[in-house]
């Protein structure tokens, strides 16, 4: 009752606030002027899981201390960051979020979100311009060309709207690598040198015949077909769907995927008993007692999902070139359009994301591909970066190139979509359950299904 | 002697499949006990029938996990189930005893009006449900998951079979001489004829309750408000960066053991009433 | 006369009784239904975070579902329910009657009785979760089954059609047959002994009496078992879901009506989802006839079949 009643007063407050502001300029807030007195006290950031928290609490030194389940983050000023953590998958996070973010002009001062997360699949959606739920960053007073000048600028480009206006930023960037077991590489190449497996699987060619002698020893180059689509997908010249249309259209690039993956598939260089990825086999994939020999992917995929997937010694992985670069997710923090927080949010997102001596702390913490570009390449230079998850192998050195090569492919607010069923359609296909024109079909039936406003899809020649 | 003999052959048959459907039943309960006291590391190894070591671990990790709050969600779920049983036993029995007691022009149209609607899925309306509990500013609260409850077709016709079989209704007019008030009757008198039905589809909707999904994904919003099938399929996707299936494997035991704790300390009442009772058509 | 009299007088008491129910149902299910069905004439959906709509488009939403895959889905359901049911009914009926035949000496009967009703109790998405883990490529069942040799290779249960459909009618027996069976056994309870002693006298055998006086006796409670297992087949969702990833896989051969519904409602388009309900309702009220008519027509012949039980006893206690 305390609390309703708190809730209620500090919604009048800002209604009294909203209005005194009617009568000033305008541009006040704008300008990043506002006062601290007006800040609410209570920060509502909204994400799909405790990557951002747990980098927050490390790094930011305004931090005073988290509860111990993990929702409520307290400031030293006495501000509390409370936790909104919904789940990824089946869309349950972009549901809650967009619930929220709707609702977010008659929230009450204290339940309105003044940040959210997103990634690199959806962050399209949420920095449209029209929807106007991400704040500009100039709107906070951070000015991308002078504050963020050291971010890797694909980072830039994917956090923009369409006229180019940087509505997010982000403390991560994910360079695609590719990860393999040394001892496999011992067996199979007689070395586990990262030089010599990277000339091994340099390009799609090489990595075919690779493939071939791993398999002669009975084992296999990826774990599921699903483990080479970002590489794919990622390289694609035209987006899903174009601004303002209705056709999806698929890239030839992608129908490359499809093609190679049955080939691949057929001739026994990937595990079929591994479908798609995140699920218990995938997971299984990565133990001690698989015969899968490489994995492709980012940087948290390392931390965050071989590792603990990993039952084997220590050192037992390391890292090399992938056969085509590429990025795979990343996480973008944006302010909210209508946040009471504007000075807190800025400060954070400005502590996260540009402040570089940060961001090496968390590179070197959580192993994280930092968006800092002076301070990765001293990173692949500095050996106290090593990991001993890899043997103590200097995993920067192979990301740095990669960063910088990375041409972000054109995005949509469709792509979440386009990416999950289009796999998940042509599973079916890989594994022999359907034809190659019912899988399109498919498809097409989903991805309408997902988003009624589709009205086509257009296959390449 | 030959029926004798067909009966034992009966009987070892009987035992036969009992013990199948009863491994069969029991078994994923074995499992999934089994695989809550081991670490994903030790699942990782592939499915081993011995317990492990990790139940403490597993608990404490469930126990302390913010954006599951598992232990919220139980009382929510209790809170939401208990209510509902009891609002919908009572109601269904209410409406059972006025279309089954009482002559009045509407009886036979209300009464086929309700078996119309019985098999009516909830999903159904389950969009427009959505959009009037917002407009009544019940979105997001454990109301709309428990008053609907009154409303429940089926239930209304298990109780109308039972009260046929086992309500006379000289016992009624007998109260009334007595001066009992109508609503007096229904409650002390006809109310505890009934009680095995109500046992029954209590457990029944209890169950029902305890274990809807759909609704309360649709309805609930905030986390301290989930029940528990909410937080499971949350759970079923929550986040692959942070895997760990002794966790998930310990979340589903700690979800489903109280449930089964009030129905073990119930289920001799509830088979007993059953089959005391029963419908007899 | 004066029996109606008194009825009429006590009237409204019949009014105040299920006026609780109806003004609930009124509420919370008629107005939806009602708002369900108006929008279903409307295109009306959310693309990214802006709504489309509301504009009308008349029957379009009802032509465009036609032509989708709505009839596969509905095949679909019915396959899945039918997988789950006939076991369940059958098996139901097996249990309910040793345990009610006092010739068998079945032991440990009240544990039988507890214990087949468990799987109920967990909820059908965390049984989900566990049959999606335990008949995963290389979960569980199949290092088991390869540790005892009974098949080289791992079986890749939710790969296939018939593996994956299986496995939606194995959980929903799984989950059912308990609770069927002890409706069906407070149903046979139901009947008086005297029918049974009457039986044995003329010496009929156990499934002479099990076909003649057992089935046609508790026809009503089987009518409501089916009413009740026609809802939850139509209402499938949590298990195939959870199972195949809300996609129905393979090749969408489990994908039911409501997961279909439910595709709908996650892409917030209310118009389609509207037009589906209809649909469904329209379904839910042709079953829903036919169950009518025949709980109807089984009443007059359960109060045959007890007459013919009574004669054969030759008296009515009663």
């Amino acid at each position: 009752m305390k609390k309703r009643a708190f809730a209620a007063l500090m919604a009048a407050v800002t209604v009294a606030g909203l209005l005194a502001g009617c009568g000033s300029s305008g541009s006040d807030e704008g300008s990043g002027t506002t006062e601290s007195t007006e800040e609410g006290k209570v920060i509502n950031i909204y994400s799909w899981n405790d990557e951002f928290r747990t980098r927050l609490e490390a790094v930011y030194p305004e931090v005073e201390s988290t509860s111990d389940d993990g929702t409520v983050t307290t400031l030293k000023d006495g501000t509390e960051i409370h936790w909104v953590i919904n789940p990824n998958q089946d869309g349950v996070y972009q549901q809650k979020l967009d619930e929220a973010l709707m609702n977010q002009a008659d929230a009450a001062a204290d339940d309105k979100i003044d940040i959210f997360l997103s990634e690199t699949d959806y962050v399209y959606k949420y920095t449209d311009a029209e929807a106007d739920v991400a704040m500009p960053l100039t709107d906070l007073g951070i000015d991308p060309d002078t504050d963020l000048a050291d971010q890797y600028d694909f980072t830039k480009i994917t956090a923009s709207d369409r006229e180019g206006v940087q509505r997010g930023s982000t403390w991560q960037c994910c360079p695609g690598v590719l990860v393999y077991r040394r001892d496999i590489a011992q067996d199979v190449f007689g070395t586990d040198d990262p030089t010599a497996v990277g000339e091994k699987v340099k390009d799609w060619d090489t990595l075919k015949a690779t493939a071939e002698e791993l398999k002669a020893k009975g084992y296999y180059t990826f774990a599921s077909y699903a483990d080479t689509f970002r590489v794919y997908s990622n390289n694609i010249s035209e987006p899903w769907v174009a601004d303002g249309e209705t056709t999806v259209k698929v890239d030839p690039l992608i129908m490359d995927w499809v093609e190679n993956s049955k080939e691949w598939l057929d001739a026994g260089y990937l595990d079929k008993t591994v479908k798609g990825q995140f699920n218990d086999d995938w997971n299984k994939a990565m133990g001690s007692s698989s015969k899968v020999f490489a994995f492709l992917l980012p940087p948290w995929g390392i931390d965050f999902t071989l590792n603990p997937n990993w039952d084997g010694d220590t050192g037992a992985w390391a890292v090399t070139n992938p056969p085509q670069e590429y990025n795979w997710g990343g996480s973008y923090i944006h302010a909210a359009t209508g946040t009471d927080n504007p000075e807190h949010v800025k400060d954070i997102i400005l502590a996260m994301t540009a402040e570089k001596d940060t961001l090496l702390k968390i590179s070197q913490d959580y192993l994280d591909f930092t968006n800092t570009v002076s301070g990765m390449e001293e990173a692949a230079a500095d050996d106290t970066y090593a990991s001993d998850f890899l043997g103590g192998q200097n995993a920067y050195e192979y990301y740095a190139p990669v960063a910088e090569n990375i041409q972000i492919a054109p995005l949509s607010a469709y792509d979440l979509g386009c990416v999950e069923l289009f796999q998940n359609s042509f599973s079916d296909y890989f594994q022999g359950n359907v034809d190659f024109d019912k899988a399109k079909d498919n498809f097409e039936t989903a991805i309408k299904e997902r988003y009624p406003d589709i009205t086509e899809v257009q296959w390449p020649e | 002697m030959k029926s004798n003999k067909a009966n034992r052959v009966q009987t070892i048959i009987a035992h036969v499949v009992l013990i199948f459907l009863s491994f069969l039943c029991l078994f994923f309960f074995y499992i999934l006990i089994v695989n809550a006291t081991r670490s994903h590391a030790d699942l990782q190894k592939g499915f081993s029938a011995i317990p492990g070591t990790y139940f403490l671990e597993n608990l404490k990790n469930v126990a302390n996990d913010g954006s599951f709050p598992m232990f919220r969600g139980i009382l929510n779920s209790l809170i939401v189930s208990t209510c509902s049983a009891a609002l919908c036993t009572y109601f269904s029995s209410l409406t059972a005893y006025g279309l089954y007691a009482y002559d009045f022009k509407i009886k036979k149209a209300a009464f086929t009006f309700i078996m119309a609607i019985l098999v009516m899925p909830t999903q159904v309306t389950a969009m427009g449900f959505l959009r009037l509990i917002t407009n009544m500013g019940m979105y997001d609260s454990l109301l709309p998951l428990i008053i609907p409850s009154i409303a429940s077709p089926a239930v209304f016709y298990f109780m109308y079979s039972y009260l046929q079989s086992s309500l006379p209704l000289s016992l009624v007019e007998a109260a009334r001489i007595d001066g009992s008030g109508e609503f007096r009757t229904f409650n002390r008198i006809v109310l505890p004829i009934m009680k095995p039905a109500i046992a029954v589809q209590a457990i029944f909707s209890f169950v029902g309750s305890w274990n809807n999904y759909f609704v309360p994904a649709l309805v609930i919003q905030s986390k301290d408000k989930m029940t528990v099938p909410i937080l499971i399929a949350t759970l079923r996707g929550a986040d692959y960066m942070n895997f760990d299936m002794g966790k998930i494997y310990m979340m589903i035991t700690v979800a489903i053991v109280p449930i089964i704790i009030v129905y073990l300390l119930l289920s001799k009442y509830i088979i007993a009433g059953v089959t005391l009772g029963g419908v007899k058509e | 006369m004066k029996k109606k009299r008194r009825s009429v007088s006590y009237a409204k008491w019949g009014y105040i009784f299920i006026l609780p129910f109806f003004i609930c149902f009124f509420i919370f299910s008629l107005i939806p239904l009602i708002d369900t069905i108006r929008y279903s004439f409307f295109e009306y959906y959310r693309s990214g975070i802006k709504e489309i709509g509301p504009n009308f488009v008349g029957l379009q939403n009802y032509i465009s579902l036609l032509g989708s895959d709505m009839l596969k889905y509905a095949g679909n359901t019915l396959i899945l329910w039918v997988i789950g049911f006939i076991p369940q009914i059958v098996v139901a009926l097996l249990l309910a009657n040793w345990f009610t035949d006092i010739r068998l000496k079945i032991r440990g009967k009240q544990f039988f009785k507890v214990v087949i009703y468990l799987p109920n109790l967990i909820m059908a998405s965390a049984f989900a979760m566990l049959f999606f883990a335990m008949f995963s490529t290389n979960g569980p069942i199949n290092s088991i089954l390869m540790s005892l040799g009974w098949i080289s290779e791992p079986i890749d249960f939710l790969g296939s059609v018939i593996g994956t459909r299986s496995l939606v009618g194995l959980m929903n027996f799984l989950m059912w047959f308990g609770n069927t069976t002890i409706m069906l056994m407070a149903a046979i309870m139901g009947i008086s002994q005297d029918i049974f002693e009457a039986c044995e006298l003329d010496g009929c055998t156990s499934i002479k009496r099990f076909f003649y006086i057992t089935l046609p006796l508790i026809r009503p409670i089987l009518a409501y078992t089916l009413i009740t297992s026609i809802i939850g087949g139509l209402q499938m969702f949590d298990v195939p879901q959870i199972l195949t990833n809300g996609q129905g896989n393979p090749d969408r051969t489990s994908m039911t009506l409501i997961m279909f519904l439910n595709s709908h409602l996650e892409s917030r388009n209310y118009g389609m989802a509207g037009a589906l309900s209809v649909y469904l309702f329209i379904v839910s009220g042709i079953l829903c006839f036919f169950v009518y008519r025949m709980t109807n027509g089984t009443d007059s012949e359960a109060k045959a079949a007890r007459k013919r039980a009574k004669a054969a006893k030759g008296g009515d206690r009663r």
